[in-house]
């Protein structure tokens, strides 16, 4: 077994670059096959992860599947086929149109407003001025903190009685009465928006500064020289040169609004009457504490859809980004 | 002549000025924007329940002395402590799995040159991009199955497919910044691939290892919804469910030790973080642009 002649010759193509043929006395031959041989190296490197990611990931998406067509449920775990009766009970459930309605418009509206946002974060954060590491630290704040710990914070900055805000605009003499902002259901809506766009924009920016930090000097200086001005060079050069970035930012962005269940969550548990209900949420609790596991896959599996084309977005904004 | 030149130095000098006090007024603003929210809770924290419920007093000052009995009782009567200590080990336990995981494999995908190699990356990014919110029920499910259920253990099996392809993706960036004729000089020498791996490469990328450990402990410290699917006990919960769920009784909450935990959980995770992010920003770049 150990002869070399047994060992098959490696497809020349296969080899980056072509390897002198040095055999050091030092190693065993066998032990060599092994770990000389890139084919079946790069193989056991890689398949504990992707043994993982299938076990966790794909197996519970296609799970996911099954069960919204069963009647399991958390008391009686055992799988029976439901057919689409699942999907017959979240459509004919209101609540069901009110999450799917709301996790659109969470997403859009979060999204623009934190590209808009976040592209000018980014333009700050590059600029040179004394004190930006304290900035950077104080910007990033909102992202790297757990997104239920900081969602906190806002929950009592949008107290019934004891609100900052209110307290700040009743001392302006713009409101008499306190807003009760995640009491009324227009209120509650903004406010949900307003903590995304605030723990998100962030994110947004670095992703932008690391295209901005891309675009050649020159071409700026270039433009500038010509006479273009901030605007002109804003919207004529650095825009369209980081639009792909701009894409990633805007898609990360919608992917971790339309997915996220925490704000709503911990702010007003889809509350009132179920008018900042998301998906993700009604998943939750219908699936969870309802204990109606059927019906919570079927109500979360309409997340993927919309996974999929931001995906599919994605995809395509990194490829522009390789050929540029 | 010379005035006309005088004229538009003035001109560049007045809309140097107007730039850098734009720069400044919108990065304090930012600043302000951003950390807002943590710096009112990082006063609260201090404030005696007379100062804080008085709807007439300014909550951005201390109308009375400062006090810290909140925090005492933050750490003393309240499960805090445990909801660190369950995020530390936990945390620990997911980054030691994803790296031995991940390294590996970012170096099969970033190093060996498989033919499948570039679409199989691609592939392990798109896993990051699945929520939590389209697993947890299933997961939720097979963590019972597993008998894990309500056990901080089961976020140490399950968080790690969040972790795993992050930092692949981080971790290839890294390891296409070193130049390969080191390995090539280490298999000239006489080690094989393997040795090469092992002996070489994987001191070399160490950076890129310490940003994985940051980033794959800053992913557990603020999931949520795996965790307040899957841990009901509160003795069991890390900080990210535990502070929202188990520091409320009933109608009453302890809202100045609620925001010291908040402040005391953000601001370690955000300096960690800064000093990692132009790792971060070059890792990524790295990853995605050569990828």
């Amino acid at each position: 077994m150990t002869d070399p002649a047994l060992i098959p010759p490696q497809p020349h193509g296969q080899l980056t670059e072509a390897r002198p043929e040095v055999s050091p006395p030092a190693h065993p031959r066998a032990r060599r096959r092994f770990a000389d041989r890139d084919a079946l190296l790069a193989w056991v490197f890689l398949l504990p992860s992707v043994g993982y990611i299938v076990a966790l990931v794909a197996i519970p998406f296609f799970l996911a599947i099954a069960f919204s067509f069963s009647d399991v449920t958390a008391g009686d775990p055992s799988f029976d086929w439901a057919g689409l009766r699942n999907y017959q009970d979240v459509f004919d459930d209101p609540v069901f149109w009110r999450s799917l309605r709301n996790t659109v418009v969470f997403t859009v509206v979060s999204m623009l407003l934190i590209v808009v946002l976040g592209k000018v974060l980014a333009n700050v954060l590059i600029a040179d001025f004394r004190g930006k590491w304290l900035v950077r630290f104080l910007v990033l704040l909102p992202w790297t903190t757990p997104v239920a710990l900081s969602t906190i914070a806002w929950l009592w900055l949008l107290d019934s009685v004891f609100s900052p805000i209110d307290w700040v605009l009743r001392e302006l003499g713009l409101i008499d009465a306190n807003m009760y902002w995640l009491g009324k259901p227009d209120l509650a809506i903004g406010s949900v928006i307003v903590v995304h766009v605030w723990r998100l924009v962030p994110l947004a920016a670095v992703i932008m500064m690391a295209g901005l930090v891309a675009i050649p000097k020159d071409v700026q200086e270039a433009a500038s020289v010509d006479g273009a001005g901030f605007w002109r060079r804003m919207f004529e050069i650095t825009i369209p040169l980081t639009l792909p970035v701009i894409a990633v930012a805007a898609l990360f962005g919608a992917i971790l609004t339309f997915t996220d269940m925490a704000v709503v969550y911990v702010l007003t548990r889809g509350g009132p009457t179920n008018s900042t209900q998301v998906l993700a949420s009604w998943a939750f609790f219908r699936g969870i504490e309802g204990g109606d596991v059927g019906q919570g896959a079927a109500i979360a599996l309409f997340l993927f859809p919309l996974l999929l084309a931001a995906a599919i977005a994605i995809l395509r904004a990194v490829r522009r980004m390789d050929v540029s | 002549m010379t005035g006309e030149i005088e004229l538009l130095r003035r001109r560049a000098r007045r809309r140097h000025l107007a730039s850098r006090i734009t720069v400044y007024l919108l990065a304090i603003l930012a600043a302000l924007g951003a950390a807002g929210p943590f710096l009112w809770a990082g006063i609260t924290a201090f404030k005696e329940n007379r100062d804080l419920y008085r709807r007439s007093n300014n909550p951005f000052l201390f109308n009375l002395t400062p006090t810290t009995e909140h925090v005492d009782y933050l750490f003393s009567g309240t499960e805090f402590p445990t909801f660190v200590w369950n995020t530390l080990w936990v945390g620990l336990l997911v980054t030691a799995i994803t790296l031995g995981l991940g390294l590996p494999a970012a170096y099969s995908l970033a190093r060996l040159d498989r033919p499948w190699s570039g679409p199989m990356a691609i592939a392990i990014f798109f896993v990051y991009l699945v929520p939590p919110t389209l697993l947890f029920l299933s997961l939720s499910r097979m963590v019972v199955a597993f008998g894990l259920q309500d056990r901080t253990w089961s976020l140490v099996l399950v968080y790690p497919t969040i972790t795993i392809p992050v930092s692949v993706w981080l971790l290839m960036g890294f390891l296409r910044a070193i130049p390969k004729d080191i390995e090539e000089q280490a298999m000239v020498d006489g080690y094989s691939r393997l040795g090469a791996f092992v002996r070489i490469v994987v001191p070399l990328v160490f950076p890129g290892v310490v940003a994985v450990v940051v980033f794959a402990f800053t992913l557990t410290a603020s999931e949520f919804i795996y965790a307040l699917a899957f841990v009901s006990p509160s003795a069991e919960k890390p900080i990210s469910t535990g502070v929202p769920t188990a520091l409320v009784r009933g109608d009453v909450f302890f809202w100045q030790s609620l925001q010291a935990a908040t402040v005391l959980v953000a601001v370690p995770i955000a300096l960690v973080f800064n000093a990692f992010l132009n790792r971060f920003i070059a890792g990524f770049t790295h990853g995605a642009v050569k990828g």
